[in-house]
């Protein structure tokens, strides 16, 4: 599965009959940079997020770890437009986010895919020119070209979590929020849709947020890790390990870093 | 039914068939056996004609009524009836469903309204709709549009009011408008609550039209059942009867059709599908 979605992902980068400024855009950057400054969360009297100062650049892969409760999700629902900030801003691109976005997609815990509707046409859900072809060909970027005219209900976990992704990634966005999506799958379909993640990712390069409990996954996954604590960053790090990369040794050594702080 | 065996290449389908062919002739064996003893009891005199008809005489009261014409006449008066009176109250429910379930305001106005008109039994309301239309169709699809209006409307609010809010929320992220985000989400997530209204309506439909047809009526099978009784056509009142069973039974069956081509989606539809 994994080896034909990498196979897929590299005919995709070759494609000839894509138009060239396509091509060049392929190569650079498609992620937009984030800039959240002094952004406060209440709920009635409790403070969620106490004044959170965060620049991310365009195409970074941030993940963000953290004990429940720590404020996790809620900042992943500022940032997509679904919950709206009680005191500070967050910038897109130099645009202050007020509402939904367009730019930004989510992934849920779930994959939450609309059961009576076919795989195809939850990829292509935003619809739009052209929505068929774009669909199908991000669905063989995830390795389920054959699945399109399947129902969700006959998926596997990890087969709904990829439609979702591709579903995410069908209108090429420049903000990609991941919320835990992969918290409920076994492990070794976890590690497949890493890989598949990563790769798309370094095609693409936008601009990533990866929630997780899981701090080997933050560091096997981002460029860069947060560790929210009561509301508050209590450490950012750089990752600078060489991808692919191997679990022990000095990603060991920084999983036992962040953990203390966690 | 069908036969498919010179078609079929494949011998285990054989037993199987056999199998299949017990099956279905012991369902209907107790009902055929009933008849049968019912037709000989008649003919012996044990049971008086007046009471139950025998069987064949109730086929020959088919034959006579379809020949002359009054039987599809009669089913075709109270067939439309009760779709008209369906669509009338059917149509009515599901827009004040989703117009509660929807909004909040609606809820508000017109829900504890329409809790309060549901105790009504829509029966007893009969002397009143004579008043007001007199005897007329009016008043017969009046009572069938009272009666499937409230078992639409409660489903359907029931089936919008559960939509998953993690479906909703998603298809807001992903820029659905509110007329896609009912159309294409918070719609078909009700509908298998609707098509349980439904089904339920239909049954009420049939119900509501026996007992308006038998109380004031110039034609349709509930007329044709009463004016036999005035005349000790027995035959033909149990034939209406059938009739009525048959249409209720041919109304279930389309619902479910519908269910299954509008549910193909659903798990519960899918283990044919899926061994296949």
């Amino acid at each position: 599965m994994t080896a034909g979605a990498a196979t897929a992902l590299t005919r995709y980068a070759a494609e000839p009959t894509v138009p060239a400024e396509h091509v060049v855009e392929r190569v650079s950057i498609e992620g937009l940079p984030l800039a959240l400054t002094k952004v406060v969360k209440r709920f009635g009297a409790r403070t969620v997020l106490s004044g959170i100062d965060l620049a991310i650049p365009a195409g970074q892969f941030v993940a963000v770890v953290g004990r429940s409760g720590g404020g996790k999700t809620t900042l992943l629902r500022l940032l997509s437009g679904l919950d709206a900030v009680s005191d500070g801003s967050i910038e897109i691109s130099g645009a202050t986010v007020g509402g939904l976005q367009p730019q930004v997609r989510m992934l849920f815990q779930d994959a939450r895919l609309l059961p009576w509707q076919r795989v195809l046409h939850n990829v292509g859900i935003g619809r739009g020119p052209d929505w068929r072809e774009r669909a199908m060909a991000v669905l063989n970027d995830v390795g389920l070209g054959d699945r399109a005219r399947d129902w969700p209900a006959v998926l596997s976990g990890g087969q709904r979590q990829r439609v979702a992704l591709a579903r995410a990634l069908v209108t090429r966005p420049g903000v990609l929020l991941l919320d835990e999506p992969f918290g409920a799958l076994d492990a070794l379909t976890r590690r497949e849709m890493h890989e598949l993640l990563i790769g798309i990712w370094q095609t693409h390069r936008f601009t990533t947020l990866l929630i997780t409990h899981d701090v080997a996954e933050a560091v096997a996954l981002a460029d860069r890790v947060l560790v929210l604590r009561d509301g508050a960053i209590a450490l950012d790090t750089a990752v600078p390990l060489p991808r692919p990369r191997r679990p022990g040794g000095a990603a060991a050594r920084l999983e036992e870093t962040i953990l203390q702080e966690v | 039914m069908e036969d498919r065996v010179v078609s079929s290449p494949d011998d285990s389908a054989k037993p199987a068939r056999g199998a299949n062919l017990l099956r279905y002739t012991s369902t209907w064996a107790v009902p055929v056996a009933l008849v049968i003893i019912w037709e000989m009891a008649a003919r012996a005199g044990w049971i008086r004609v007046r009471v139950l008809p025998a069987p064949s005489s109730i086929f020959l009261a088919l034959s006579a009524t379809i020949q002359d014409g009054s039987l599809l006449r009669h089913v075709a008066i109270s067939t439309r009836r009760a779709l008209e009176g369906l669509a009338l109250g059917g149509g009515l429910g599901l827009l004040l469903g989703v117009a509660t379930g929807a909004f909040r305001i609606a809820e508000t106005l017109l829900d504890s309204t329409l809790q309060m008109l549901r105790n009504v039994p829509h029966l007893a309301i009969i002397p009143m709709v004579i008043l007001w239309f007199g005897i007329g169709e009016e008043a017969k699809i009046f009572l069938v549009a009272a009666g499937v209006l409230f078992p639409v409307y409660l489903n359907t609010f029931h089936g919008i009011r559960t939509v998953d809010q993690g479906l909703v929320e998603m298809a807001r992220v992903y820029g659905l408008g509110p007329v896609a985000l009912f159309c294409r989400v918070i719609f078909p997530a009700a509908l298998p609550s609707i098509l349980v209204g439904l089904r339920y309506a239909l049954g009420i439909m049939w119900l509501t039209l026996i007992v308006a047809e038998t109380i004031s009526a110039s034609a349709g099978i509930g007329y044709m059942t009463m004016n036999a009784r005035e005349f000790m056509q027995t035959d033909v009142v149990v034939l209406g009867i059938i009739i009525y069973a048959l249409l209720g039974k041919l109304a279930d069956v389309l619902t479910r059709g519908l269910e299954r081509r509008a549910l193909a989606w659903h798990p519960a539809y899918q283990s044919a599908r899926a061994a296949a």
